[in-house]
């Protein structure tokens, strides 16, 4: 049934997405480790970890894109998600720490010796396994997501409400986590990590495992959206969105349908989280911070909403424009995004991904025109079909 | 009969029904039966209750008084929209609505009897039963041409149509239709009658509409609304005969 079920994602253009984050998950690890430094082809450390993020926040679009590009539920809260996913990672590196802290704590971590707490909080616990940490990665997110869900959806507040309240729970949350005796660390959040799974987390293979986990991680995001959205479910997923009334009068319930893809969009931004926090070193509460969010919205609509590879060109084009802006020109980057997502609102309301695509169905049409006309004296008939 | 055997009888039984919103009673003290296969007429001025009692009976309102029986024995003051409409109750709106970026088809096989869950439609595969059915519901909505076309490209009047079979699709016992011939074409709404014609031989029908040519058409038992409740009950002409539907429809 699964197995069904993910096949019916396959389309031309998954595939060769999918072929490409398998490709980049052994050409980059490869071009790191392989390739003498001496080369031009090879991969440096800084390089690989960039990049590796950005398939993180990739993963986190996409996420966005399931519910708003096909659910039509605008989230201004998702990088919430995001972080409760990596704070779980989070939590697993520091508990790997052990040790070798600052104050050669063996039981507490750093930021618990210096408030001089005695005792590990209850809700540390388990975070020693690596298992456990990753199923809070998922659990945590999801259950935050089905239980706002849960209200939000049945009591039908939907547009820019929705919106509004979405945005309040991530400003609560980066609230929460800045105070000390939450016991996340504070406004320093979590960081100084030593090793993942017991290996160096500053060592040049774990940085390429983590970037091919990232690229797998993104590339399954990208199968099961597809499939998700290909299938029955999908359908009313769209439905849902153009036409919620229709919908309950024909016997569904809205609310459930819309429940299901919020919560598992908070997983897939929980994964992604969890997959960021090793790669940058540190996670802390200004991940909760609403721009944050708002950010992952204009990757989403730069690229193109309602599509599964907009979000992805998206989070890689802006973040690495990004990069370089605040390389070259680092007091303007906040006007250029900000210009980015008018203009994109303004002249390409479905995002690259849209317009591209109807480029391509013009110049096919301009295309099956041009083929008629000569022929026309021949059989008009069966032509205009095409 | 008494009202108890009109009531197990009855495929919607309303009695003394009212509603008011912030003081203006929309539906007062209305009282409606319709037998099992019985295509009903229901006509009255802007504001007579027509919609407001399409909002009661398929629970989107809920009365403040009396009483909404359907089939004899389900309270549907006690429902839901989506409970009601998986207990035999489809509604045409009267502004159309459909699902505008799936196909014609896709329409339809969202609207097909079955399973209203999230998880099973994820693993659904379409049976060659529903193929079939969808081929049908096409023909008599007179759509088949324009399958695989997107809803949104459908002119007007076939909007009407398609959302007319996608509560054939949804397999009802009672069909609520709101001014289904409103901006049609003549053509059109010839047709359109024939259509329920077609489908009040298998399922009950209740029909709001203005137009009265149509009503004529449709050659049933007509209830007026006024005020919110029935002004005037029986054919076509014994209604607009009477002295109090002129009134309230020319103005005193």
């Amino acid at each position: 049934m699964i197995t069904h079920f993910l096949a019916g994602g396959l389309e031309r253009r998954i595939n060769i997405v999918l072929a490409l984050l398998i490709a980049a998950a052994i050409v980059v690890p490869v071009l790191h480790l392989m390739v003498p430094p001496s080369s031009p082809l090879h991969m440096p450390t800084y390089a690989v970890a960039l990049t590796g993020k950005y398939l993180t926040y990739a993963l986190l679009a996409l996420a966005l894109d399931l519910v708003w590009g096909f659910c039509g539920i605008l989230s201004l809260g998702h990088a919430a998600f995001f972080a409760l996913g990596g704070y779980a990672m989070g939590m697993y590196l520091m508990r790997q720490i052990g040790a070798r802290g600052v104050y050669g704590n063996p039981d507490l971590p750093d930021f618990m010796v210096f408030l001089n707490w005695k005792e590990l909080p209850w809700f540390w616990y388990g975070f020693d396994h690596f298992w456990f940490a990753m199923l809070m990665v998922m659990a945590v997110p999801g259950l935050l997501a089905f239980i706002f869900g849960w209200f939000a959806f049945r009591s039908r507040v939907t547009g820019v409400y929705l919106s509004i309240i979405t945005q309040a729970l991530t400003y609560a949350l980066m609230l929460a986590f800045f105070r000390n005796n939450m016991g996340f660390g504070g406004n320093n959040g979590l960081t100084d990590f030593k090793d993942i799974l017991g290996f160096n987390i500053q060592a040049d293979t774990t940085r390429s495992v983590l970037f091919a986990a990232s690229a797998l991680a993104l590339a399954l995001g990208v199968l099961v959206t597809s499939a998700l959205v290909r299938s029955k479910y999908g359908k009313l997923l769209i439905a849902a969105r153009d036409a919620e009334s229709r919908m309950r009068f024909l016997g569904y319930r809205p609310e459930n349908i819309k429940l299901f893809a919020f919560t598992l969009s908070a997983i897939m931004a929980g994964i992604a989280g969890a997959l960021y926090v090793p790669q940058v070193g540190i996670i802390n509460p200004g991940e909760f911070a609403p721009a944050n969010s708002i950010e992952v919205v204009v990757w989403t609509a730069v690229g193109g909403r309602g599509t599964i590879i907009g979000p992805i060109i998206g989070a890689l084009l802006v973040n690495g424009g990004k990069s370089w802006f605040t390389g070259a020109l680092p007091e303007l980057w906040l006007f250029a995004l900000g210009a980015l997502f008018i203009a994109t609102t303004l002249f390409l309301p479905k995002g690259i991904v849209g317009m591209w695509e109807a480029w391509w169905r013009q110049r096919r049409e301009s295309r099956s025109i041009a083929a008629i006309l000569p022929a026309s004296t021949g059989n008009p008939v069966e032509s205009p079909a095409e | 009969m008494t009202i108890g055997e009109t009531t197990a009888t009855s495929i919607l039984y309303l009695d003394g029904v009212s509603v008011s919103f912030d003081g203006f009673r929309a539906i007062n003290n209305l009282s409606l039966v319709l037998e099992p296969g019985e295509m009903r007429a229901i006509i009255g001025p802007n504001g007579a209750g027509k919609t407001t009692m399409m909002d009661i009976i398929t629970g989107k309102t809920r009365p403040d008084a009396g009483e909404v029986f359907f089939d004899g024995k389900v309270d549907l003051t006690k429902h839901d929209e989506s409970e009601i409409a998986q207990l035999g109750i489809g509604r045409k709106f009267q502004k159309p609505t459909v699902f505008e970026s799936h196909t014609v088809e896709d329409n339809l096989v969202l609207a097909l009897a079955g399973p209203r869950r999230a998880i099973p439609a994820l693993f659904h595969r379409q049976t060659k039963a529903e193929h079939e059915r969808i081929d049908e519901i096409l023909q008599t909505i007179r759509l088949t041409a324009r399958r695989n076309e997107l809803a949104a490209a459908l002119s007007h009047g076939q909007k009407q149509w398609l959302e007319i079979g996608m509560l054939l699709a949804q397999d009802p016992k009672l069909l609520l239709v709101d001014e289904p011939v409103a901006g049609m074409t003549d053509a059109e709404t010839e047709e359109t009658a024939l259509l329920l014609r077609e489908i009040a031989q298998t399922r009950s029908v209740i029909v709001v509409e203005h137009d009265m040519q149509f009503v004529r058409d449709l050659g049933v038992k007509v209830t007026c609304l006024h005020e919110g409740s029935v002004l005037a009950e029986g054919s076509l002409d014994q209604v607009s005969g009477d002295q109090r539907v002129i009134e309230v429809y020319l103005g005193r």
